[in-house]
Parts: structure tokens; C-alpha cells; sequence
């Protein structure tokens, strides 16, 4: 009989991380790899000597710190900041609170904002006074809250009606009330935007569920006209649209009825965004398995429970992400309403060109722009990842 | 008689509900179209500007540079026509740019070298999360700072960039074309014919001494034939009647600096420049993460099979991989296909005079805003439609090889 014999024990490769093999398997893997690399670095190297020579000699970035506070609030009255103020405020304490609370994803959320803050509060270059001390508020605001909130669990329901009580406080903050009330021509820059954003939103939310279901329902008039209205309105460009809002509201609604043209765009976004959300939230009603509405029927539920209580719910869970990602495509979308004059972001932009101090200075307020806007959606849709990878998404 | 005792009322029978329900919807769907036309009517009297669609056979009275050619005395449907082209041709140019450079991304993204992707990943997230409006007049605003006509930055002197835009050749018929174009079609007869005769002479010489099953079919033989026979005499053909028409057939005419500006050639507009390029980098960054997720779509086990038979990384990539990740592709392709051209209506922020702001222009003047708004949106659906129908074709073509 033949005898057994054992190999001696080999110890598995080192997957020890060692920089010459990276740069091996990474960069200089074979002929090709290689000769991509070197190129690769030739054009970057050109790159980045261009953009580091146009950011640090050529750029005249000396438009970006007197024109700050107006690309912040737009032409808010300076007496009346404290109102923004307040918003701010309130919002970090909420959100440090969620943070103590909850943890997890709210206390990312909250310690990335809490970063803006200090940058903005340190930022060496010369903002105005209001602007820094906000951001120094602000940011102590969130800390402690945060710390509060950790031992605070008690809290929690009082935390989620603050959160739902926000919005409307805050559109009654910044408009204020009365012989004081602050008129939404006046809202602007990075308040704007943000506003109309959370607006359409927000608003488009109670729509674009109703045009889901419309468009699921078993009524034939319901659902041609749920289908007519959504395929319309996403077969449009936005910009149409809103220039629709603006000459064709006035010929189709009473004499007396002329809303302002920051309602008007925020009428026209709600109504826009609408369609798409109505998308999103089929897409969720479609993914709830079809035992549910059954067994829904079974108990006896009628159809507005059915919904209500059964199906959206779990619809509208699943479509959370696909929301976070219409935010931010709404987000980026209110730069479009500075083609019908209005002072957000791009429209104080547009503004603080057309004075003739500041001609010549487009690539420079526009970068910053940019810079702004790129730092909100990336921050926003990297979150929006981390809420995918939390429900577990698309996993079961 | 016994009668049902369980029957309801009717006004809970589902049936009659469901009627009444839909007839209460479409009544206050009514009332509110009949409220909006009666504003609608009470305002237009008001302005007075009564509908109508005479509007489009008066002067238009303003120029428009790009596209075809058109001056302020053409006529305000001819000015709509021309911003239609522009639109289609900005739309085509920037899906058709913007596919090439999103597929490159998307690949890159994926590719083993670190540099590589990392490089990918920076351009799409840098030109996804900036708004596309402010992308386009930052690209606008470069054009500005192009030099001066004088100083064109040009390559090889047949393509010149400057302020006014970028001029390239353009290939023009000559009096000989006619004369190549008959030529032309008598290179395909004769290959039609030859290769017709050169299957049936194959089909017949070969059918007594084969197999039934080994005898190669007609249908193939024409195959072969197109491929051998056809192609290499049409080539012939068309190359002899090259040289024998008078005179080049084509010519490639080559912008000339004349005075103070290019003559010949095609001029892209800075504004159409801005915006093209502003919808194609936009649009490939979309394009890039959609191939990306195509690919990576793809069951890894394809792969690693592929590898296996010995095939090379080339090889995987386009005789396995993409053929698989395409139909995955292509439904979210279209919408951004759709998307792109739907975008350029932005072009109203720099001036470009697509269809959006050609009716834009007009509506102060005539002050048929309806109508006006009415034939955009006609012209947006009948736009989208097609690229649906179109992109829908497609789809169903290439994948009804699948599995």
C-alpha cells in the first residue's frame, strides 16, 4: 500500500499592500497599460499647469468677496438677515439633535455640514462679519445640540415634528408677515435656489403620488388623462415651460390673479417636477409584490386604505433614492430660472455682470459658482448612495 | 322569485360607482378647461391679439446667422423651419459626439489602469454635478476669449478656431459628379448581374455531385459572391469612373482668410459651438455611468469564459462584453438621447437661435404666444416620439439574438 504523503504547508502570497507591486498591477500591468499611464500623465501634467496657472496668477478672483453675501441671499434687506439667521440656526440644532439620536447616516450628514461651517467661519480670505459669525453659530449650534442629543433619546418624536414644522417655519420666517413682510422678489442667490429646490419638491410630493396612482388606475378617464399630463410635461423642456409660466399664466388665469415671478417659477417647477416624481413613484408602486394589494382586498381594506396604509408606504420607501437623485437633478435645474430673470444663484451671477465694474469677470464668478453647486450635489448624491446601501435597495 | 337579498343599492354597486367617479373627474377637468378658456378668451380680447396662425406668412424681421440661410425679410414659418434644423442638427451633432466620448469614459471607468479610472471618475463627476446651463455659458464665455481672426489657431490650415467660431472644408459636387454618380450605378448593376450569374453557375455545377445536406444553398452562394465578386468589381467601377468623369468629381473647399473674414467652408457659430460642446460633455458624463453599469451588468462568469477560450482583453471587450451590455444599454441611452435634445433649449441663454428661441422672438411682436407654444410642443412630441420609436426599433433588433 502506498503511503500517504502530505506536501508541506505553503503560506498563501502576501497580500501585503507594497507600492511597487500596485504601481505594477495598477499602472504598468503590461505594454498598454503602460504606455496609457505615460500619456496619462503627460496630459495631466499640462492640465493641471494650466489650471494652477489660471487659478493662482491669472484668475482676478478679487470679484468673489464683495459680491459674497449677495450670491448668498440675493438683495435680501441687510436688516433683515437675522431672519435667514434664524432658519440656519434652527436647522443645525435639528440636525445635531438627529445626529445625537439617530446616528448612523444623520451623523455623516450633520458632520459634513458642521465642516461647511468651520470652513466658512475660517475662510482666510475677507468675507463679511454676519456671514462668518452665522457660520461660527451655526457650527457651535450643531456640536452642542449633537452632544445634548446623545443623551437625550427621549426626544426623538419631538425632533420629527420639528423636522416636519420646518418648512412651513421657514417660508413664514423669511417672508414674515405684515407691515414687515419681506416680498419673494427679494429672495435670491444661494437662498433661492435652495428654497425653490425644497419647494418643488416638497410641493410636487402630494401631486406626483396622485399622478401615480392615475396613471395605475383601473378608471380608463383617469389614467388617459394622468398619461396625457405626464408624458407632456416630460416630453418639454423645462426652460419652455417655465417661459409658458411666465407669458401664459397671466393669459389663462383671472384678471386678479398675477402672482409674483418667484411664485410663478415655483408654481411651474412644483408642477414640472410633479411628472417626474409621478415616474419615480410608479416605479415603487410597481415593486410592491401584488400578494400585498390581495391580501389588502382580503382583510377588507378598500382602495384608499388599501394605498394609504398598505402599498405606498412600501412604494414609497423603496423609491427614496430615485427621489434624492430628482432633488438633485431639480437642484442643479433651478439654475434655469435665472433665464426668466430671477436672482438665484446664476441669475446674481448674471446681476453682478451686467455692472460695469465687473464685466470680464465671467469664468471667475462662474467657477465659484460651479464650485458651489458642485460641492451640494456631490455631497447630496453621495448620500443618496449611503441610503441606497442602508434600505439594502435592489439586495432582496 | 327569488330575489337576491345580498344585492346592494346601487349607488354601491362598483360598477356604477366606478362610471360616476370617472364622469365627476372628467366633468371637473372640464370645468377647469372651460375656465382657463374663458380667462383665456377674456384676456386675448383684452390685448387684442385674436388667434390665429396668420402670423407665420408675415416678415419675420430679425436675422438668424446659423443654419440655413435666412434674412429678417423670410417669413416668421420659415424662421420656425430654420430653428427646427438648428435644433436637430445641434440635437444630432451632440448625441452623436457625446455617445463617442461617454462610451470612451464609460470603458475607461472600468479600465485596469489606475490613472485611467480614476481620471474617468473625476470628468464624470465633475460635469455631472454642475449645472448643464452653467456648463454651456462657461463654455460660451470661453469662445470669447478665443484670438482674433487674424491670429486663428488652426490646424494644418484647413481648420481655423477663433472668436468667430470654428470654420472647416466642406466637400462640394462638381460638374463631373453627375457623370461618376452614372457610373456609380452601372458599377452596381454589373456587380448585381455578375454575382447573380456567378451563383446560379455554382448552384448548378455543384448540385450533382454533392449531398443533399453538404450542397451549399443559393442564398449563401450570393453571400459569398457579394462579398468576393461584387464588392471588389463595384470598387473598380467607381474607382475607374473616378478618374474617367471630367474633372474631380468632388472637391474639398478649404476656408481662405479674405479681408477680415474666412470664405468657404462651413463657420460653426460660437454660440453653436458653446452649446455643442456644453451638451456633449454634459450628456457623456450621463452616457459614461450608463455604459458603466451596462458593462458592469454583464454576468462576470461571460468574462472569465471569454478569458478562458484564450480570447485577449480586445477581444472580451468587444466580441463578448459590449454585444451583451448593449440591449442593457441602450432604454436608458434613449432617455438621455431625449434628454440632450431637450436641453438644447438652452440654447436661449446664449443667443443660439434653436426652435425654442426662434418662437421666443417672435411671440413679443405678433403676440401669438398659443400658437407659438402650441407648435413647440408639437414640435418637442413629435421629436421625442420619434427617438423612442426609433431607439425602441433598435433595441428589439439587437437583442432578438438573445439566449
Amino acid at each position: 500500500m502506498e503511503e500517504l504523503t502530505f506536501t508541506p504547508e505553503i503560506k498563501p502570497p502576501s497580500t501585503k499592500k507594497d507600492p511597487k507591486r500596485w504601481l505594477k498591477d495598477n499602472l504598468f500591468s503590461n505594454w498598454y497599460n503602460t504606455l496609457l499611464t505615460l500619456l496619462a500623465i503627460v496630459l495631466l501634467y499640462f492640465l493641471f499647469k494650466g489650471v494652477y496657472t489660471w487659478v493662482f496668477t491669472q484668475a482676478k478672483w478679487e470679484v468673489i468677496p464683495p459680491n459674497l453675501r449677495k450670491l448668498s441671499v440675493g438683495k435680501f434687506p441687510k436688516d433683515q438677515l437675522w431672519r435667514v439667521g434664524q432658519v440656519i440656526y434652527v436647522l443645525a440644532v435639528l440636525m445635531g439633535l438627529s445626529a445625537g439620536i439617530w446616528k448612523g447616516l444623520n451623523q455623516q450628514i450633520t458632520s459634513a455640514v458642521a465642516c461647511v461651517g468651520a470652513v466658512i467661519a475660517l475662510l482666510p480670505i475677507q468675507v463679511n462679519t454676519s456671514l462668518r459669525e452665522a457660520a461660527i453659530i451655526a457650527t457651535t449650534l450643531i456640536a452642542v445640540s449633537y452632544v445634548l442629543g446623545r443623551d437625550l433619546q427621549n426626544l426623538k418624536r419631538w425632533v420629527i415634528i420639528g423636522w416636519v414644522l420646518m418648512f412651513p417655519w421657514m417660508m413664514f420666517m423669511l417672508h414674515g408677515f405684515g407691515e414687515n413682510s419681506i416680498s419673494t422678489i427679494l429672495w435670491g442667490g444661494l437662498l433661492l435656489t435652495l428654497i425653490l429646490a425644497v419647494v418643488g419638491i416638497v410641493a410636487c410630493f402630494p401631486i406626483g403620488i396622485l399622478l401615480a396612482l392615475g396613471r395605475r388606475s383601473q378608471l380608463p378617464a383617469i389614467r388617459w388623462i394622468s398619461i396625457a399630463y405626464i408624458e407632456v410635461v416630460r416630453g418639454m423642456p423645462l426652460v419652455t415651460i417655465l417661459f409658458m409660466g411666465s407669458l401664459m399664466l397671466p393669459i389663462f388665469m383671472p384678471g386678479d390673479f398675477r402672482p409674483d415671478k418667484v411664485i410663478r417659477a415655483m408654481i411651474v417647477l412644483t408642477l414640472f417636477s410633479a411628472a417626474y416624481m409621478a415616474e419615480n413613484v410608479r416605479g415603487g408602486l410597481q415593486a410592491v409584490p401584488r400578494g400585498q394589494y390581495e391580501a389588502a382586498q382580503a382583510v377588507g381594506l378598500a382602495y384608499p386604505q388599501t394605498m394609504t396604509f398598505i402599498v405606498l408606504p412600501q412604494a414609497l420607501r423603496s423609491v427614496i433614492p430615485t427621489i434624492v437623485g430628482q432633488f438633485i437633478a431639480l437642484f442643479k435645474d433651478t439654475s434655469l430660472v435665472s433665464i426668466i430673470a430671477l436672482t438665484e444663484v446664476l441669475g446674481t451671477a448674471d446681476e453682478i455682470l451686467g455692472d460695469p465694474k465687473w464685466t470680464g469677470y465671467q469664468p471667475e464668478l462662474y467657477v465659484f459658482i460651479a464650485v458651489i453647486y458642485f460641492i451640494f450635489t456631490f455631497a447630496m448624491s453621495h448620500v443618496s448612495q449611503i441610503v441606497e446601501a442602508e434600505l439594502g435597495v435592489g439586495k432582496h | 322569485m327569488l330575489q337576491n337579498p345580498t344585492k346592494p343599492p346601487f349607488w354601491r354597486d362598483v360598477r356604477f360607482l366606478k362610471v360616476l367617479f370617472q364622469v365627476l373627474f372628467l366633468l371637473g377637468v372640464a370645468a377647469m378647461a372651460g375656465f382657463f378658456y374663458a380667462n383665456m378668451m377674456s384676456g386675448l380680447r383684452d390685448q387684442g391679439h385674436p388667434l390665429s396662425l396668420s402670423f407665420l406668412r408675415n416678415e419675420a424681421g430679425f436675422e438668424i446667422t446659423d443654419g440655413i440661410d435666412f434674412n429678417a425679410s423670410d417669413t416668421n414659418l420659415k424662421a420656425f423651419w430654420v430653428g427646427v434644423v438648428n435644433t436637430l442638427r445641434v440635437s444630432i451633432l451632440g448625441v452623436f459626439c457625446a455617445t463617442v466620448l461617454g462610451f470612451i469614459f464609460g470603458v475607461a471607468r472600468l479600465s485596469t489602469n489606475w490613472l485611467i479610472r480614476s481620471i474617468a471618475a473625476i470628468y464624470v463627476e465633475i460635469f455631472r454635478n454642475v449645472p448643464l446651463l452653467l456648463q454651456i455659458l462657461f463654455w460660451y464665455a470661453l469662445t470669447r476669449s478665443l484670438p482674433r481672426i487674424q491670429e486663428s489657431i488652426t490646424i494644418a490650415d484647413t481648420f481655423f478656431l477663433n472668436v468667430r467660431g470654428f470654420y472647416l472644408p466642406t466637400i462640394a459636387g462638381n460638374a463631373g459628379l453627375s457623370v461618376w454618380l452614372w457610373y456609380l450605378l452601372w458599377g452596381v448593376v454589373s456587380a448585381i448581374i455578375v454575382v447573380l450569374c456567378f451563383a446560379a453557375f455554382r448552384h448548378l455545377s455543384r448540385s450533382s455531385g454533392l449531398e443533399q445536406t453538404d450542397r451549399p444553398s443559393f442564398a449563401s452562394n450570393i453571400i459569398f459572391g457579394t462579398k468576393w465578386i461584387a464588392a471588389p468589381v463595384f470598387m473598380t467601377v467607381a474607382i475607374a469612373g473616378w478618374f474617367l468623369s471630367p474633372g474631380q468629381p468632388f472637391e474639398i473647399i478649404v476656408p481662405e482668410l479674405q479681408g477680415f473674414n474666412f470664405v468657404g467652408g462651413i463657420n460653426l457659430t460660437p454660440e453653436f459651438l458653446g452649446l455643442l460642446v456644453g451638451l456633449t460633455v454634459y450628456t457623456s458624463a450621463y452616457i459614461a455611468e450608463v455604459v458603466r453599469g451596462g458593462i458592469q451588468a454583464v454576468v462576470k462568469g461571460q468574462r472569465e469564459a471569454a478569458r478562458a477560450v484564450g480570447l485577449t482583453e480586445a477581444q472580451v471587450l468587444l466580441s463578448v462584453v459590449i454585444p451583451q451590455a448593449i440591449p442593457i444599454i441602450v432604454p436608458p441611452l434613449t432617455s438621455q438621447y431625449l434628454n440632450l435634445a431637450k436641453n438644447s433649449s438652452l440654447a436661449i441663454a446664449i443667443g443660439f437661435l434653436d426652435v425654442f428661441h426662434v418662437a421666443q422672438r417672435m411671440m413679443v411682436p405678433t403676440g401669438q404666444t398659443i400658437p407659438l407654444f402650441g407648435m413647440i410642443m408639437v414640435t418637442y412630441l413629435i421629436m421625442s416620439l420619434t427617438t423612442s420609436v426609433f431607439m425602441n426599433w433598435y433595441n428589439r433588433h439587437i437583442t432578438r439574438f438573445e439566449r
